[in-house]
């Protein structure tokens, strides 16, 4: 059996933009982790087709499970923001900036900040592209 | 102080407010009151006069604080009728020949009971309804027949109007056999349009009263034996009745007032100007009596209206009649009917939504203005629980899709939330605004509904606002951090039994029109709350694979991937072993899966096993194992049904009186896959000693020599809770379709998240309500549930053999989207007692600095 179709892992290009993958590999409204340089990452394609990245680590739960989260919104200043909620104790996190909306009244673990990284994305003739930085 | 002498004419329920008015806001004491009444009682609620036959006696019809009566101010003298009025020396004379001198004189005598010169309307058995005298008259003849006839009793009433229903619904609770004859084309034809009133008599005759429309009296004859025996009507039809009761309208009870020369009305009632003060500057008239702009209104609102306008004015203020107020509600034999505004569509342009369900027995219209924003009216039977929202905002602009007020609500109340203008009317019994009620909570420290009836009276007279009181005071308080709204989320103002209505009555299919149409933002795009449970919804609204489509965006984690996810990301699986029963064979792959893929093995409370550890790429291989030897998903990730735990039963228990084990697979082959607002656990026991523990499950059946008891509502956890019985000695079919409905009813009205314990617990009347809905049928949607359950085990499938054939959906499943055959590097475990268990983060940075911990990915080489 196989699980799906492979993509070629990507050249690490750790000082500009990776490609990671075809954007209709994406579903809509749901993330996907990505392998990239060692980082993991975690790409959102929202119903849009605008494709965010944040942090795939949880800093609540010390388990890199960020783009299995519930995609949605909130309504932040009068926009409308587009979320993750960790699917492990429900922090929501801004995917624009990867800030944390709610921690549930928990603290992260070992002192982590709260925050997510958010990455940079575009999409290039339906390649999604991530700007990721050197190695963390 | 030298007060001045105010006489009330009439003991009813508008000289009673009147009063009460009066004595409210005269602190000076500038007025005593003497009020003549010419019934032998105090002022009683005759709204309520039907409730006489359901137990109440006539003492607790009485209106308002009896200590009103006590006040050193107010005279009170029963069973004296006034008869005659002389103007020129202010004086009123009584029957009992007393005479009262006034400075001013209020009318407030009401109305009779209209009977139309019929042949043979004066016969023994002819009775109107009217007063608390008539109704004991009308019980005690019907209670006499009913002792002297074999037959039941057969009851007719002349008049389809709210009278007519009010006492063909009293025949009816006194267990004689009622029909109503309506002279015009359909019942309350002053209130309701034609598909209202159709809708009405549809529902009137469900609970056994006949209705005839069209249907005119032309004679009443009389019985061999005497009294009333049979109706003749126009269209030559004749109706068999042993008791008659005559509805065919009031007339207002001018005649004191003709006598003393005051100006009356073309078709009665003392004449008076918008202060309700009549020819003579020093008689007023109130209520029913009163021809006020044109028209005597026999309603009680108004009257109150009227009683309000005079209390103010005999103060010196200058309140005026405000017009009347004619939006009607009310409950007729359990029916609810409402109309309000313009119900006919009269307005020109005036649009009309129509919400008609005549399987659920629901007829819902809203008048809408031209451009289908501005309320102007409209007609509720059958569920009439808009009424109190919606008619507030009469004449104002209704927010967002007007069809969200017509869609039936679940079993909580509320609506789609209206922000009312302060100025509103609320409660127009009492004529107490929106901002009057806000006011209570905000400026006299109200905390409760209860408090804030007792501080502005909202509510305390018909009680059709309470509802909206409810929401006002419920609003307020959240506003103070008191106390959180029942909404869904932010993204939903509706909670999850009202969503779940509307989605079903709607038939909408996907999230987006969800949102669209019942949101609070069409662009919102929901959160980790409202999306599994629209999910959840759907699931048993709408059947489809988990992941089907924009579905699949809705789940959880849990129901995305079809397994348990575990504190370090790596998930769990649960192949469902039905009734706990399993063969070697599957015992032996479920093991060698285990082995293979190196994961940690518990047997689960539920009489299964939970294999741990497998990463989300290995869940599609272990699956297809699984699957391959016969499992399939046990939903154990689901709010959905767990298990159905057995003990082993009568086949091998010298104990059992039934085959548990049998019953348990096939309730858990029934419910399996099952989408609830929570997890449902069931239990089978095989006899009384209850090896199942089935009394700590949200359904248990306990076996009997003669059939299977069934309890409802327990589960183990935080608040452990002992199930309830619901139905005794029940045949396994029986059983079978009350489980159905009692499981769909509680996913149609429980909250999120709310298992069946607390969801009983705040269930209107409690189990005794439930057993009417699953067994008797009160609610009517018995039909309906089987048929829903009947479609959930046509169209069960089971979701990972589906998956599983589906590429599409297994590319979910990849690690990572740009490298799916490499597992997640973080994953680490140790050996613990012969297994793997995760790696805690001192072991980690211990492997890190190169120590000798044995940690390993979940390939497992600890194993090796």
């Amino acid at each position: 059996m196989t699980v799906s179709e492979t993509p070629t892992l990507p050249e690490l290009d750790q000082t500009g933009w990776q490609p990671v993958c075809a954007l209709r590999h994406l579903a809509p409204e749901r993330g996907a982790a990505a392998l990239l340089g060692g980082h993991q990452v975690a790409l959102f394609r929202l119903v849009d087709d605008r494709v965010l990245a944040v942090d795939q680590h949880d800093p609540f739960s010390d388990a890199f499970v960020i783009s299995r989260g519930i995609v949605g919104s909130r309504w932040v200043d009068d926009v409308e923001v587009p979320t993750v909620a960790s699917p492990m104790y429900k922090q929501v996190f801004d995917l624009t900036t990867g800030r944390c909306l709610d921690t549930v009244g928990k603290v992260p673990v070992r002192d982590l900040p709260a925050d997510l990284r958010s990455f940079p994305v575009r999409v290039v003739e339906g390649v999604v592209e991530v700007d990721v930085p050197v190695a963390p | 102080m030298n007060s001045r002498h105010l006489v009330v004419v009439g003991g009813g329920m508008v000289a009673q407010r009147l009063v009460e008015a009066l004595r409210d806001r005269d602190t000076a004491g500038a007025w005593r009151i003497t009020v003549l009444a010419e019934e032998p009682r105090r002022p009683y609620d005759r709204v309520a006069l039907t409730s006489y036959f359901s137990g109440r006696k006539p003492e607790e019809l009485e209106l308002g604080d009896p200590a009103l009566w006590d006040d050193p101010l107010v005279t009170l003298v029963r069973d004296d009728a006034v008869t005659a009025v002389d103007r020129a020396t202010r004086t009123v004379t009584a029957a009992s020949g007393r005479t009262y001198v006034y400075d001013h004189l209020v009318l407030a005598t009401g109305s009779y009971a209209w009977v139309p010169p019929t042949e043979g309307a004066d016969l023994p058995g002819v009775f109107v309804y009217r007063t608390v005298d008539d109704v004991a008259a009308l019980r005690g003849y019907v209670e006499k027949l009913q002792q002297d006839l074999v037959r039941p009793v057969r009851g007719a009433v002349l008049g389809g109007g709210l009278l007519g229903l009010e006492a063909a619904g009293a025949l009816h609770a006194l267990g004689a056999q009622a029909t109503v004859l309506q002279v015009g084309s359909h019942l309350m034809d002053t209130q309701l349009d034609l598909g209202g009133g159709e809708a009405l008599r549809r529902l009137i005759n469900t609970i056994g009263v006949g209705v005839r429309v069209n249907a005119m009296t032309v004679k009443i004859r009389p019985h061999r034996r005497g009294g009333v025996g049979r109706l003749d009507l126009a269209d030559g039809g004749r109706v068999d009745a042993d008791v008659v009761v005559v509805a065919a309208g009031v007339r207002p009870r001018d005649e004191l007032a003709r006598a003393a020369g005051l100006e009356v009305g073309p078709r009665g009632g003392v004449v008076v100007d918008d202060t309700c003060v009549s020819s003579d500057r020093d008689v007023s008239a109130v209520g029913e009596v009163a021809c006020i702009q044109g028209a005597c209104i026999g309603l009680v609102a108004p009257g109150y209206a009227m009683a309000e306008v005079t209390a103010d004015r005999l103060l010196g203020g200058a309140a005026e009649f405000p017009g009347a107020d004619t939006a009607t509600k009310l409950k007729l034999a359990g029916v609810d009917v409402a109309s309000f505004g313009d119900a006919f569509g009269r307005t020109e342009g005036a649009l009309e939504l129509v919400w008609a369900d005549p399987v659920a027995g629901v007829y819902k219209k809203l008048v809408m203005s031209d451009d289908a924003r501005t309320l102007l009216g409209g007609v509720l039977v059958g569920d009439a629980s808009a009424y109190a929202s919606l008619r507030p905002m009469l004449g104002r602009e209704l927010p967002g899709d007007p069809a969200a007020f017509l869609l039936p609500e679940g079993g909580g109340g509320g609506l789609p939330d209206l922000e009312l203008p302060d100025d509103a009317g609320v409660c127009s019994c009492n004529n107490v605004s929106a901002g009057t009620i806000r006011g209570a909570v905000t400026e006299h420290g109200c905390t409760d509904v209860g408090a804030v009836k007792a501080c502005t009276k909202a509510g305390t007279s018909c009680g059709s606002c309470l509802p909206l009181v409810k929401k006002l005071v419920t609003t307020e308080l959240s506003k103070q951090g008191i106390t959180v709204s029942n909404a869904l989320c932010e993204h939903f103002a509706l909670s999850r039994a009202q969503l779940y209505d509307a989605v079903r009555i709607s038939g909408v299919r996907s999230f987006t029109e969800v949102v669209e149409r019942f949101g609070t933002r069409a662009e919102g795009r929901g959160c980790d709350i409202c999306k599994p449970a629209v999910a959840s919804i759907l699931a048993t609204t709408a059947p489809a694979h988990v992941l089907e489509g924009e579905r699949a965006a809705l789940q959880d984690t849990n129901d995305h991937v079809m397994a348990n996810l575990q504190k370090d990301g790596s998930y769990s699986v649960v192949p469902r072993i039905p009734g706990g029963e399993v063969t070697p064979e599957g015992l032996i792959a479920i093991g060698e899966v285990a082995k293979d893929f190196g994961l940690y093995t518990k047997i689960t409370g539920g009489q299964r096993i939970d294999l741990f550890g497998a990463r989300i790429d290995q869940l599609p291989v272990i699956w297809q194992r699984l699957v391959d030897a016969g499992f399939e998903s046990g939903h154990a990730y689901g709010k959905s049904l767990r298990t159905v735990k057995s003990c082993v039963g009568s086949t091998w228990c010298r104990f059992g009186v039934q085959d548990s084990v049998a019953l348990a697979v096939l309730l858990e082959l029934r419910y399996r896959g099952l989408r609830s607002p929570h997890k449902l656990k069931m239990g089978v026991s095989g006899c009384a000693r209850e090896c199942a523990e089935a009394r700590g499950k949200d359904v248990g059946v306990i076996a009997t020599d003669k059939g299977w008891n069934v309890y409802v509502g327990g589960n183990g956890g935080f608040t452990p809770k002992h199930a309830v019985l619901l139905a005794e000695d029940l045949s396994t079919e029986d059983l079978i379709r009350t489980i159905d409905r009692f499981l769909l009813y509680y996913i149609r009205t429980a909250d999120r998240l709310q298992r069946t314990a607390p969801w009983l617990e705040d269930l209107e009347g409690g189990v005794d309500a439930l057993r009417g809905v699953v067994i008797d049928d009160t609610l009517g949607i018995a039909a309906d549930l089987d048929a829903q359950m009947a479609q959930h085990v046509d169209t069960y499938e089971d979701e990972w053999r589906a998956t599983l054939e589906d590429p599409e959906k297994l590319r979910r499943f990849a690690s990572f989207v740009n490298a799916p055959a490499t597992p997640d590097p973080s994953l680490a475990y140790v050996p613990e007692r012969g297994q793997a268990r995760p790696a805690t983060a001192d072991e980690r940075d211990a492997a890190l600095r190169g120590e000798p911990v044995l940690v390993a990915g979940t390939t497992l080489e600890v194993r090796a």
